[in-house]
């Protein structure tokens, strides 16, 4: 169908940026800018590469489109590229989301910019290379490999508790994914291969199923991040700078729920069906949890981050539930809160430039010297909360109404999470918005510049547009999920019937 | 052509009888026209391993046996030994600045990373115990001389002198061990032992451990590693490269090659020590280096984790494992004479800094040698996409073929504590204040750095042909 590799040049484009970076030498300001039109550029040309590949992806085929295969390491172990109903809308929202975190970036990062926006670059390779990847090893490679620039980005740009936050991010989740990596190798050994679509199609022992889903678990866990292993998100967040955050609410926190659709689902459908429960159980505590948590914080970046565990939570309850609207909720929740948690650590981004500061009893009453900006941050509030007409919305209603069919506790529990977050968001909001403006600090503060509506302003359309008219991303992924959801099905029918008739 | 003497085929030793000439015609140069010759001498030396790598590499395809059966040529042996040849000449390169000054220009130096050089390559062919022994002794007397090179410095005395004891101790034992072998399968030979050792018997099995004894001392195994962060210290820091190099190759190879040839019919007995060992090797090494403070003694401890690593391969006694065992060396050692570069290169107005501390900032004092030696270090922690990830990979994948489930956890898991320090040190390099300006890099030292650097970085672009190759040495041991 294509005759140029088109999902390679999408992942390695920004690659090729971040050498075109490396090699505008000098430290002057002039160098600088060149380096930042450089990444905004190739961000620019990677999106606009990789909206050719929406507009050449046929929605009703479930399987792998624009697949690539070449050799690699020996046997099994091969270089596969493809992207089905479910990597897709990840990848366009990697590409989406790039050029604001370049945006943003523009006058908040002013020291060696340089190598910010390689480490930006490269991360964004690594991340696209994580959602297109069909082999084990292959996506081993770029989602680890995506923990070396974030290390650096949060170390090196971070704020005054940097070291303690990356030595956190970068250990905790290699932690994870080691374990994850054992089990790569026990399947290998298993299926002869490390190629994805052949595994999803290998039956794998019930023993290795329970073991490797454990350390698949492991890594997804860590990243998604799930009560109890998230502590090292609020941290991350909290020292990252403001395009650090947004990659990794945007981005990074996807690669969980992802690996729990393309491996723990397909791969392994009976030991996800045993645990599902647990998961349940796990994805309800941290919804209410981490949102009874998120009341009670002080800086700004951490409630969000907290807020992300909790929405986080419904992705994972969502996927584990099984049911096509599950599934699909999980998918459109996972691309509405990339959308809006970025958005909303800009606008953190927008006020934490003005007074470097993240407090939030450090603010008050914004909205009499910064109406546009009280407009944006109470839209990505409401869609935070989930407030009908915004994207927001729509993931927490599938998903709950597809956990509603499978198990009644969780989806009761999960609602709390609903008021409690409506709760926490307006608590933020009305103390830095509302109010009167009595702080001597703020008496100066301006209104959203025209490069900060530039990044705030498509994302509010979006968010309004998924709000009241879901249905592209959820066509999109239809055909893929209505897959998954009957081969997980399927699976489970099968063993449960032979249960039976013993 | 048609080498013969004693009725023994001659072609299979030819690179070693080249070495051994060569290295003596060196050392009559050196001795008749005094200590001037130093960098002459060095740059023929250099020289020297390359023909003979080169002659190694043109060696007929095949196994070859010569010497009744003692001195064994294959696929497996040539890798190792092409392999141990890259890791002399590198080090003598890097050694040019540590014997350009003038109260250090000893020739000998060169003669005896030679010998020891000649000593590997015996050791790596070695087809019986004898030739074993010969080997380890001609490889490790040489050693033991240039540990203590730098006459003058009581460190480096202390380093000579303390190798020089606990090496003493451990020939000792191997040689009680294979003694015991003899006695209980009355042969050396490899194949013999093989023959005879079917099932084990408790003279056997003694002999077996004081063999492996001997054999972890030189690969600085735990329980067996004490000697190596006092050496690694004090020995000049060329040495240490040397150290952590070259010999680790063919002690990790004629350790494959016994456990593999000599005992297959008793794979649970040496299985289960070498389960010990690696697992005690990956966890010492990676607890004992985070309150290191001197970074030659952090790369002792990094390298003693590193062959616990290694052997999590040989462990699982299979094809895989060996295959392992060769991919994992090969990285090895270009992250090693990688990271002892950067180490070498890290002069503060002709003074070398060894202390961690002095890495601080280095991001912006010298933003391309501290993006290398991060890469470096990530690769040593295992970081995909680099090449130590590739390493981790084809040691642990045969482990978990061979079932050694538990020995794979514990693995993994201490390559998370190893991360620990290597992150400690990239933290002190990107994200502390400059400490101060480093001396601008050597000709020599760059282009090492540039090599080993690029190799780790764009490994998984070229793995393909590097795991066919391994594969086909490995494959050629069974």
């Amino acid at each position: 169908m294509t005759t140029w590799p088109i999902l390679s040049v999408t992942t390695f484009l920004p690659l090729v940026g971040a050498l075109i970076v490396y090699l505008s030498r000098g430290d002057d300001e002039a160098a600088k800018r060149n380096s930042r039109w450089i990444a905004l550029w190739t961000t620019l040309i990677t999106f606009a590469v990789s909206v050719i590949l929406v507009m050449r992806f046929d929605p009703t085929n479930p399987d792998f489109q624009f697949v690539e295969k070449a050799n690699w390491l020996a046997t099994g172990i091969t270089y596969h590229m493809g992207v089905d109903g479910i990597s897709l809308p990840l990848v366009i929202l990697t590409t989406a989301v790039m050029p604001f975190c370049i945006i943003a970036s523009w006058k908040a990062i002013t020291n060696r910019v340089r190598e910010y926006m390689m480490a930006f670059l490269i991360l964004e390779t690594l991340m696209i290379g994580t959602f297109s990847a069909l082999d084990l090893v292959l996506f081993y490679l770029f989602f680890e490999g995506g923990l070396i620039p974030m290390f650096l980005i949060i170390g090196v740009w971070g704020g005054p508790r940097r070291v303690y936050a990356s030595f956190k991010f970068f250990l905790y989740t290699l932690l994870g994914s080691v374990l994850m990596l054992l089990a790569i190798m026990a399947l290998y050994w298993n299926g002869g291969t490390t190629d994805i679509p052949t595994l999803m199609h290998t039956a794998v022992p019930r023993n290795l199923q329970t073991w490797a889903w454990l350390a698949f678990f492991a890594s997804f866990a860590v990243k998604m991040p799930m009560w109890p292993v998230h502590t090292w998100l609020p941290d991350a967040h909290v020292e990252a700078p403001t395009a650090g955050s947004v990659v990794l609410a945007a981005i990074l926190l996807k690669m969980g729920g992802y690996g729990f659709l393309r491996f723990s689902l397909p791969m392994f459908p009976l030991a996800s069906h045993d645990f599902a429960p647990f998961v349940f159980t796990l994805s309800a505590i941290a919804i209410i949890y981490t949102s009874l948590v998120a009341l009670m914080q002080e800086d700004m970046k951490k409630l969000i981050a907290y807020s992300s565990v909790a929405h986080m939570g419904f992705v994972t309850m969502g996927i584990f539930a099984g049911t096509m609207q599950g599934v699909a909720g999980g998918v459109f929740q996972m691309i509405s809160h990339g959308i809006v948690s970025g958005a909303l650590f800009l606008c953190v981004g927008v006020v934490y430039d003005r007074l470097h500061t993240r407090e939030i009893a450090a603010y008050g009453g914004l909205v009499n010297r910064m109406p546009l900006y009280a407009m944006t941050f109470m839209i990505f509030t409401m869609a935070n909360v989930g407030l009908p007409g915004t994207s927001g919305f729509v993931g927490e209603f599938m998903t709950l109404l597809g956990t509603f069919k499978v198990s009644i506790p969780t989806a009761f529990f999960a609602t709390f999470g609903v008021i409690l977050s409506a709760a926490y968001a307006l608590w933020l909001y009305r103390k830095v918005v509302f109010g009167a403006l009595v702080k001597p600090s703020l008496a100066s503060m301006k209104d959203l510049t025209f490069r900060e509506c530039l990044t705030l302003f498509p994302m509010i359309a979006l968010t309004i547009l998924f709000g009241v008219y879901p249905k592209p991303v959820l066509d999109m992924s239809a055909a893929s999920v209505q897959q998954l959801v009957n081969n997980y099905n399927t699976a489970v029918t099968a063993v449960k019937a032979a249960a039976l008739l013993q | 052509m048609s080498f013969e003497t004693a009725g023994y085929q001659l072609a299979p030793v030819l690179p070693e009888i080249v070495l051994a000439v060569g290295a003596m015609a060196l050392l009559m140069l050196g001795a008749y026209r005094g200590q001037g010759t130093t960098s002459a001498v060095t740059s023929l030396a250099v020289v020297l391993l390359v023909v003979v790598g080169v002659l190694e590499y043109m060696l007929p395809a095949g196994k070859q046996v010569t010497f009744g059966g003692n001195f064994i040529v294959d696929d497996f042996a040539r890798f190792m030994k092409i392999l141990a040849l890259i890791g002399s000449a590198v080090t003598l390169i890097l050694s040019t600045e540590f014997l350009s000054d003038p109260s250090r220009r000893i020739f000998e130096y060169a003669i005896l990373v030679l010998l020891s050089t000649l000593g590997m390559m015996v050791l790596i062919s070695a087809g019986d115990l004898i030739s074993l022994y010969l080997g380890l002794e001609l490889m490790s007397l040489a050693l033991y001389v240039v540990a203590a090179s730098n006459r003058d410095n009581a460190k480096s005395t202390e380093a000579g002198l303390k190798y020089f004891v606990l090496g003493a101790l451990s020939s000792g034992m191997l040689l009680y061990g294979a003694s015991l072998i003899y006695g209980f399968t009355g042969t050396v030979s490899f194949t013999g032992i093989a023959a005879a050792a079917t099932v084990s018997n408790v003279g056997l099995v003694f002999g077996l451990v004081f063999l492996l004894v001997g054999l972890c001392f030189k690969v600085s195994a735990v329980p067996f590693h004490m000697w190596t962060p006092d050496v690694y210290e004090g020995a000049p820091t060329p040495v240490t490269a040397f150290f952590a190099s070259a010999p680790k190759v063919a002690a990790l190879a004629v350790f494959t090659r016994v456990t593999l040839t000599a005992f297959p019919g008793i794979v649970s007995q040496w299985q289960q020590i070498l389960v010990f060992v690696s697992i005690a090797s990956m966890a010492l090494g990676s607890f004992a280096a985070i309150g290191q403070t001197n970074i030659k003694r952090l790369m002792a401890y990094s390298s003693i984790g590193h062959m616990g690593f290694a052997l999590v391969g040989l462990a699982s006694g299979t094809v895989e494992g060996a295959q392992g065992v060769l991919m994992y060396i090969v990285i090895y050692v270009a992250m090693t004479l990688g990271s002892f570069s950067v180490i070498l290169a890290m002069k503060r107005n002709g003074q070398a800094l060894e202390k961690i501390s002095d890495f601080a900032g280095l991001s912006r004092t010298n933003p391309l040698l501290a993006f290398m030696f991060a890469m470096l270090l990530f690769s040593l922690a295992g970081i995909p996409p680099l090449a130590g990830f590739f390493a981790k990979w084809y040691v642990f994948v045969a482990a978990i073929k061979a079932n050694l489930f538990t020995l794979a956890v514990i693995g993994v898991l201490s390559s998370v504590v190893g991360a620990y320090y290597y992150l400690a040190i990239v933290k002190t390099m990107y994200f502390d204040e400059p400490a101060g300006q480093v001396d601008p890099m050597r000709v020599e030292v760059k282009t090492v750095l540039a090599v080993s650097g690029l190799f780790t970085i764009l490994f998984a672009l070229f793995a393909g042909p590097v795991v066919s190759v391994a594969s086909a040495a490995a494959k050629s041991l069974f």
